[in-house]
């Protein structure tokens, strides 16, 4: 082993990684808004009118993003929160903190937008189909971390009991996905897949692309500003944090 | 190019009712995120910034 190896767990200390999220932060937003106006563009002037749903289909551009966004956030959020479970570290139970708004947000804006996608497509602004109903429990799921870990006084046991909720949550992302495989929902089968070719225009799956691009790199910024807000939050007592303004 | 004006965009083929409430929101929620934590970030450093002030840590 070489003494050049990168030390990843050097970032592990707040200290360390205050400045560095700050130091990525402004690159990850700027690729976000490029890649989002990008996404936009295709969208609205390239991608074709849909034959069956005229422009309606159009939301499908935040749409399907803000749903993908929803579960993997909350499988990344998770993964900290079982890393911190695991070895104890109370950054990783920040990490988690960090994730949920961003995560409750996009699951609203799936739910939200599905809603006005549902009202001209399918006639009814709601439904409690399978994929309606276990991503609206995400939400919740998502309300129930954040409220858990705000009611409890004791940091290091409200750090600890969200991170275990979080944890057991998890099984509901794969009843998310695969809902509208397993049983007969209102809602369509994915129209994206690792396994089939996309049934779509190329110049739509672009865009689509493009927006889910835009949300990972605005959720990247997002979070790790939060995580920096947490940090001053937490960290207040120490010495280095009063240098923290120009960090 | 598929808008011959201003005004057939916004209509979106009489969906735009339903297209711009979605792409709305999510922007409101978006730049209402952004800020927060804008407002978030100044409260924790004043914060901080009364407690040296008060600990005569100001160097």
């Amino acid at each position: 082993m070489s003494a050049e190896r990168i030390n990843w767990f050097r970032w592990s200390s707040p200290q360390a990684f205050y400045p560095l999220a700050g130091k990525l932060v402004p690159w990850f937003a700027v690729m976000a808004l490029i890649s989002m106006a990008v996404g936009l563009y295709e969208g609205f002037f390239v991608a074709p009118t849909d034959f069956q749903q005229g422009q309606s289909y159009r939301i499908i551009f935040v749409h399907v993003p803000a749903a993908w966004m929803s579960m993997f956030l909350y499988v990344v959020m998770a993964a900290w929160a079982g890393i911190g479970l695991g070895l104890n570290a109370r950054p990783s139970f920040m990490m988690a903190q960090a994730i949920a708004p961003t995560g409750a947000m996009f699951t609203f804006l799936a739910l939200w937008t599905g809603a006005f996608w549902g009202k001209p497509t399918w006639g009814t602004w709601w439904v409690w189909d399978a994929r309606l109903t276990s991503e609206l429990i995400l939400f919740f799921q998502y309300l129930g971390f954040i409220l858990l870990h705000e009611s409890i006084e004791d940091l290091r046991r409200a750090d600890r009991a969200s991170a275990l909720l979080a944890l057991v949550g998890v099984v509901n992302v794969p009843i998310i996905y695969f809902s509208v495989q397993w049983w007969n929902t209102l809602h369509q089968g994915a129209s994206v897949s690792m396994t089939a070719a996309p049934k779509m225009a190329t110049t739509m799956l672009a865009a689509l692309g493009f927006m889910a691009l835009g949300f990972w790199l605005y959720s990247l910024a997002v979070t790790l500003t939060r995580m920096r807000c947490l940090i001053l939050e937490r960290e207040r007592g120490s010495a280095w944090v009063q240098y923290a303004k120009v960090l | 190019m598929q808008w011959h004006s201003l005004d057939m965009f916004l209509a979106m083929g009489g969906y735009g009712i339903y297209v711009w409430p979605s792409f709305g929101v999510t922007a409101l929620c978006l730049i209402w995120e952004v800020l927060a934590l804008r407002f978030r970030r100044a409260a924790a450093l004043r914060l901080i910034a009364h407690r040296s002030v008060e600990e005569g840590l100001r160097p």
